[in-house]
């Protein structure tokens, strides 16, 4: 029984297995074929995008893969980065293997029903592809990312904004904590009481969390996981 | 004198209640460790299994979409279907798990689907009106979607099983795991090159 687990375990291993990278940034490019200022401009998207949806969407683009599968070395990458959050496993990762002519859509179990395979397959031939054909990366990867973005960007919203659109989250709240600070004037006594109220009023504002990087700081996983969903393509 | 004896006496009994005491409580943490385990294999089991089922509820759009396509060599979509039957009449339940004949069984079912699905998308080749057909690509996408899900599911149950396997075999755990009657659950194990999910290109 174990040998032929650790036969199926060695041939996995046969594949010359590329290098699986931690990634620094939202779009990771390590064949050279952005610029400067595309990868800025699109690094800066994705990380609007995150910031505003806690949805993690990454790019990563490699030379070769050496006849590694990409669906393996996709969901390796997608894992070990742990793109999107823990809590909704959020994440979603756009993978290209330049000179091997083949890309993937990566998508986290939380983002599956926004962005389900056959959605995912069609953006990779009929949206990414026909600008790879005329070997225009960057035209392809706008393209694709703007697709992938109006597919999942309603699925999941940053925590802060949601006690701005939401009202009657902190209307409930409020009374909550005005009987909490009442019963705490009954039970403990005038001062005491009244300040655990106060302490409870200040917590109001600081009701978030989930998000992972902040200020100028790159790119980092918060803890997001993939099943093998998404699709595969090439061109 | 008397006193002595009686010292003594109640010493002895004295370490035969610690040590039974130290027994159960490595006995408990022992048991509630293997259910733990147990449940974890259960779990990431019932993932594989919903990836096989999501498989199977595929076949008929599938089948019925090339059907479509009138010319299309019969043979092989009868043996995408009797293969999805045969799957479906198969009972699956975690009792399976412990018992190794079933288990050959079922994934002996799985993969003869596999194979009769492999074939299927090969003749696909032959016909350029049906592949370029949107809704037959969509099938498709959710086809190897679902493969690749199955994949990933297996890799992550052989993972779970392993520890499991492994802590019912150490000592002490394998005395506890004895009593209370953990016994070793099975893994699946690919024909080399199976693991990778069928690849079709368009």
């Amino acid at each position: 029984m174990k040998f032929f687990f650790f036969i199926s375990v060695l041939t996995s291993f046969l594949f010359a297995q590329p290098e699986v990278p931690t990634l620094k940034q939202w779009v990771n490019d390590y064949t050279n074929t952005l610029n400067g200022n595309q990868l800025e401009t699109l690094n800066y998207r994705l990380k609007a995008f995150e910031d505003s949806t806690t949805n993690q969407l990454v790019m990563l683009m490699i030379a070769t893969l050496n006849d590694y599968p990409v669906e393996y070395y996709s969901h390796e990458v997608a894992q070990k980065n742990k793109i999107g959050t823990e809590e909704n496993d959020n994440g979603a990762l756009l993978f290209i293997a330049k000179n091997d002519k083949k890309l993937r859509i990566e998508v986290g179990y939380g983002l599956e029903g926004a962005l389900p395979d056959a959605l995912a397959s069609s953006i990779i031939r009929n949206v990414i592809v026909p600008h790879f054909k005329k070997n225009d990366f960057y035209a392809g990867i706008t393209a694709g990312i703007d697709a992938i973005i109006s597919a999942i960007a309603g699925e999941y919203k940053a925590d802060r904004d949601v006690s701005e659109d939401d009202e009657e989250t902190p209307f409930i709240s409020i009374i909550i904590m005005i009987i909490f600070g009442i019963l705490m004037f009954i039970f403990r006594g005038g001062g005491r009481g009244r300040r655990g109220g106060l302490i409870y009023f200040g917590g109001l504002g600081g009701g978030r969390g989930g998000f992972s990087s902040g200020g100028f700081g790159g790119f980092s996983g918060g803890g997001g996981s993939f099943g093998g969903g998404g699709a595969s393509g090439s061109w | 004198m008397k006193n002595k004896g009686l010292i003594i006496t109640l010493s002895i009994i004295g370490v035969i209640v610690l040590f039974v005491i130290i027994l159960v409580v490595w006995g408990v943490g022992s048991y509630n460790n293997l259910v733990t385990l147990n449940e974890s294999v259960d779990q990431s089991w019932s993932q594989v299994e919903n990836q096989y089922q999501r498989r199977a509820d595929l076949i008929p759009n599938l089948v019925n979409t090339v059907k479509g396509y009138a010319e299309f060599e019969r043979g092989v979509l009868t043996d995408v279907t009797e293969a999805r039957s045969r799957v479906s009449q198969f009972n699956v339940t975690p009792e399976v798990l412990n018992d190794p004949q079933a288990f050959q069984r079922f994934q002996q079912l799985q993969g003869e689907l596999s194979n009769a699905l492999s074939r299927l998308l090969v003749t696909v080749e032959n016909y350029p009106t049906l592949k370029a057909n949107e809704n037959f690509l969509q099938l498709q996408a959710q086809l190897e979607g679902t493969e690749n899900r199955i994949s990933v599911e297996r890799r992550n149950f052989n993972q779970t099983v392993q520890t499991y396997n492994t802590t019912i075999k150490r000592f002490p755990n394998s005395i506890f795991a004895g009593i209370f009657g953990f016994g070793e659950k099975q893994y699946f194990k690919s024909a080399p090159g199976s693991e990778t999910p069928p690849k079709v290109e368009f």
